[in-house]
């Protein structure tokens, strides 16, 4: 009686860590794909930013992008970067050479706010 | 427009805009405010007549350039506004613009805006930039076109038929949180433009963005406009008048009334009502009813100035 429980363990087991190792794998594949593609993005949707706070090496381009049907800015908080209207699906990108925090705005919704933290 | 409405001739509809129109009339009497029923407006044969000259028309938020489900054909409407405007029986002296001429600030919208504005017959019009009008990446197209009258300040006064009109602009440091402000160098400049002046005059203030917090939330206010009021207060009319929330809201406090205009464009919503602030979709047919100008005229005798909103929808 006990052989068949065992094997029937056995099975469960190996299946379950291949599953395991599965899920971590494409898991990891697919969080380490996320944070290349996401690491620099900003959508405005729903009269927001998002991600914020974003984190960004020195260096790094970082683009906006909006998705709302209203237009939307990025206008820096020092004057340091200010994007023109960007209409649906229209972008602006700035390069952040130096570490820091850099506070923004939507200046048409200044309700609309973000940083982005380069480190 | 009800069946009723639909009868109303041309003529008869302008005189309802010239003496009532669509909308509560206020007629200052003694530094108050006080509002009249329209039906007895229009039947005041004695008090209509006492109306005098349109003063200026106040027209805003035209949003040229804007294309989205709310209004496909924003220039029909800014179209239809003018008509309706240059179709007054006596024509007002001026137009005052406050702002969003344009929806994204591009050249070619502030080109197709001005072509449109240039065929109202009343060919002087003193405007305000929206944060529409300021969304370029420079905050030189507005200036460009309009700027010549504060000498790229944005703000400035002029005097016409002994009214004193004080143009302001409050779209640009916003600050995180929303609210518009006016900033010390423009505060100050106001203190120095009205100090001599007699109580007696009355002033028309007009910037873009509410001078008053109607709705903190959605940025519907200034956040340093309590210290423009305190300069304001000692005249006996003062009007404000502003655009942004694209619908009429009012209120009298003292000697001073506030007035917010509908926009040529498209609606939003109520303060507060739904998810935010943004074009609202309304069926087509209700549309022109929430579009439309304030006229503005003045009593000649007791130097006072009534308003009156009216809609560009047509019988």
């Amino acid at each position: 009686m006990t052989r068949p429980y065992y094997r029937l363990w056995l099975t469960a087991v190996s299946g379950a860590s291949l599953w395991l190792i599965a899920t971590l794998w494409f898991g990891a594949v697919t969080r380490s794909h996320a944070e290349a593609a996401g690491s620099t993005r900003i959508t405005m949707k729903d009269f927001m930013f998002s991600p914020v706070p974003l984190t960004v090496h020195a260096g790094s381009t970082v683009t906006w992008t909006n998705l709302d049907a209203e237009p939307h800015t990025a206008v820096s908080d020092t004057g340091l970067f200010r994007s023109g209207a960007m209409d649906t699906n229209e972008s602006f990108s700035f390069k952040f050479d130096k570490p820091g925090a850099y506070r923004f705005i939507c200046s048409i919704h200044p309700r609309m706010v973000g940083t982005i933290i380069v480190q | 427009m009800s069946d009723d409405k639909s009868l109303l001739s041309r003529r008869n509809a302008l005189k309802c805009m010239a003496y009532g129109g669509a909308g509560t009339l206020f007629v200052l009497s003694a530094g108050v405010f006080t509002p009249i029923d329209l039906a007895m407006a229009g039947t005041d044969k004695q008090g209509a007549a006492g109306l005098g000259k349109p003063l200026f028309v106040q027209i805003s938020d035209t949003h040229i350039g804007f294309n989205k489900d709310a209004n496909p054909d924003v220039n029909r409407t800014l179209t239809q506004t003018i008509d309706l405007v240059n179709g007054m029986a006596e024509q007002p002296a001026l137009i005052i613009h406050t702002g969003d001429i344009t929806h994204l600030s591009k050249p070619a919208e502030f080109d197709l805006a001005q072509q449109l504005l240039s065929r109202l017959r009343t060919t002087e019009i003193h405007t305000v930039p929206g944060e529409h009008d300021t969304a370029d990446a420079t905050v030189t197209e507005y200036f460009n076109r309009f700027g010549q009258a504060s000498g790229n300040r944005g703000y400035y006064s002029f005097d016409h038929a002994g009214v004193h009109f004080i143009a302001l602009i409050n779209v640009l440091q916003f600050k995180p949180g929303g609210l518009g402000t006016l900033g010390v160098d423009q505060l100050a400049w106001v203190e120095a433009d009205l100090k001599g002046r007699s109580a007696s005059t009355p002033i028309v203030v007009f910037a873009h963005m509410p001078l008053w917090t109607i709705y903190e939330p959605w940025g519907w206010g200034t956040g340093d406009a309590e210290l423009l009021m305190d300069r304001l207060r000692r005249f006996g009319s003062v009007t404000v008048l502003n655009g942004h929330i694209h619908q009429i809201v009012q209120k009298v406090e003292g000697s001073v009334t506030f007035h917010t205009a509908r926009s040529t464009a498209y609606p939003q919503p109520m303060a507060g009502v739904g998810a935010g602030t943004g074009p609202l979709k309304v069926p087509a047919d209700q549309l022109s009813a929430m579009l439309g100008v304030t006229s503005v005229s003045e009593v000649r005798h007791s130097r006072s100035l009534i308003l009156n909103d009216t809609t560009i929808a047509r019988s």
